[in-house]
């Protein structure tokens, strides 16, 4: 394919919110409260809607017949370049609101450099998304506060997601073959730009929460290589079922 | 059908040329048939109070209809694209139906009339955006109840029903309602 890395880069942005819009998706009628499980299922559909955009641009990129289902459904673990946070299972709401407000510090930081891409697609993209990206990270840096600041159980639990959690953060910002050339051309994030600006951003919420700043020095990465948790392969049996069950399946 | 594929399909994905306002025409013969589109969600705003409509233009014997999503994931958008071709249908009119995302929507685009329409619906209108945050995230009273006209009101969920709202409550005649957050 001519576009190899075009393509490869658009599929690392958009598993990353098609894999947490599933997990966030999957709280639909099992969220703590119905405004809470309303509020993460809007994420999701945000996240949801962002990642449509993202596969119908890379099924162009990559020509053929190739559609923005096949994209999304078909494609085998290994092949899916998200990051390992996103893919961490929903355990308790502590660890939930963790997980979203450790990737919306990122995520905002990155569509606000990709909104300077010179790839029109991309930036139009990333402009629409950084509008409802900033709704998302309100709402889970406010309930990071309230949850860090709350009980001392509500507390507990949180500090616990932070520090489990914070092992894969610093995979946000490594940069495989396909990150570097795309930043070559003009096209993609230098991530490494706003990688002290993420953990300062990210601090800041933490201390206002009275949680403990994580001390870890170690880091897992894998996910935009293609190896990924034990958790990845759960979450696809879910999301490809009915494509794997009945093939070619239309909605 | 094939036609519909035309909403998300991908030559319709973006488009530099759309910040230029000079590509936003809309054919002044097209307005009363666009006029009947209703946001399937909000079913008492048309399409053009609601500001999705960037350009509508006849081409050689077909209207090209270029509308923007209010938001990424508003499922409302394909039903939208539909209803526009059934609309120019019972006029005689092919439609094609583009999905533009540059420049993005933003809420003042909502005309003056869709935001009567939207207060009489019961949904609060948006405020401009200092005042939003202040009363998403300052707990300002400043949104207006839909029901009795206080504005002594509270945010429940900075989410509500759809995506573009946020849940709020009454003090005074203790009403729920919805409020068009600012985007």
């Amino acid at each position: 394919m001519k576009n190899n890395n075009l393509y490869k880069y658009i599929l690392s942005i958009t598993d990353n919110t098609l894999i947490l819009g599933q997990r966030l998706g999957e709280l639909c009628g099992h969220g703590p409260s119905l405004e809470t499980d309303i509020a993460c299922t809007n994420i999701s559909l945000d996240m949801l809607g962002q990642a449509r955009n993202y596969y119908q641009y890379a099924a162009k990129v990559k020509g053929g017949n190739t559609t923005e289902d096949d994209i999304a459904f078909l494609r085998k673990e290994h092949e899916y370049l998200n990051v390992l946070l996103v893919e961490q299972p929903n355990t308790d709401f502590g660890y939930i609101m963790a997980r979203q407000f450790l990737f919306d510090v990122y995520h905002l930081l990155f569509l606000q450099e990709l909104q300077k891409s010179k790839d029109q697609t991309l930036s139009a993209i990333s402009n629409k998304a950084i509008k409802e990206v900033s709704y998302h990270y309100r709402f889970s840096s406010d309930w990071i506060k309230r949850l860090g600041d709350g009980t001392k159980e509500s507390h507990q639990r949180t500090q616990n997601a932070v520090d489990d959690l914070w092992t894969y953060t610093d995979e946000l910002f490594h940069q495989t073959e396909t990150d570097k050339a795309m930043i070559n051309d003009g096209i993609g994030v230098d991530t490494l730009k706003f990688k002290s600006e993420y953990y300062e951003r990210a601090n800041k919420v933490l201390e206002e929460a009275t949680l403990e700043i994580p001390e870890s020095r170690y880091f897992q990465k894998g996910g935009k290589q293609g190896m990924h948790t034990e958790h990845l392969g759960h979450l696809l049996s879910d999301l490809q079922y009915m494509q794997r069950a009945y093939p070619n399946m239309k909605w | 059908m094939s036609e519909l594929k035309n909403i998300s399909s991908l030559d319709s994905l973006p488009l530099g040329e759309m910040s230029d306002r000079t590509e936003w025409v809309i054919d002044k013969n097209l307005i009363p048939i666009l006029n009947q589109v209703l946001d399937p969600e909000i079913p008492v705003l048309t399409i053009l109070d609601m500001g999705v409509v960037r350009s509508a233009i006849i081409k050689d014997d077909e209207v090209i209809v270029k509308i923007t999503p209010t938001y990424s994931g508003c499922p409302a958008m394909d039903v939208i694209g539909e209803d526009i071709i059934i609309a120019f249908k019972n006029e005689g009119y092919n439609a094609k139906v583009e999905l533009v995302l540059s420049p993005a929507w933003t809420t003042d685009w909502i005309t003056e009339k869709g935001r009567r329409s939207l207060e009489g619906y019961g949904i609060a209108p948006p405020l401009d955006a200092i005042a939003d945050k202040e009363v998403l995230l300052g707990g300002k009273k400043l949104v207006k109840c839909t029901n009795c006209g206080s504005t002594n009101t509270k945010l429940v969920s900075q989410f509500g029903s759809t995506a573009c709202k946020a849940l709020f409550k009454c003090s005074d005649c203790q009403e729920p309602f919805d409020y068009f957050k600012c985007l």
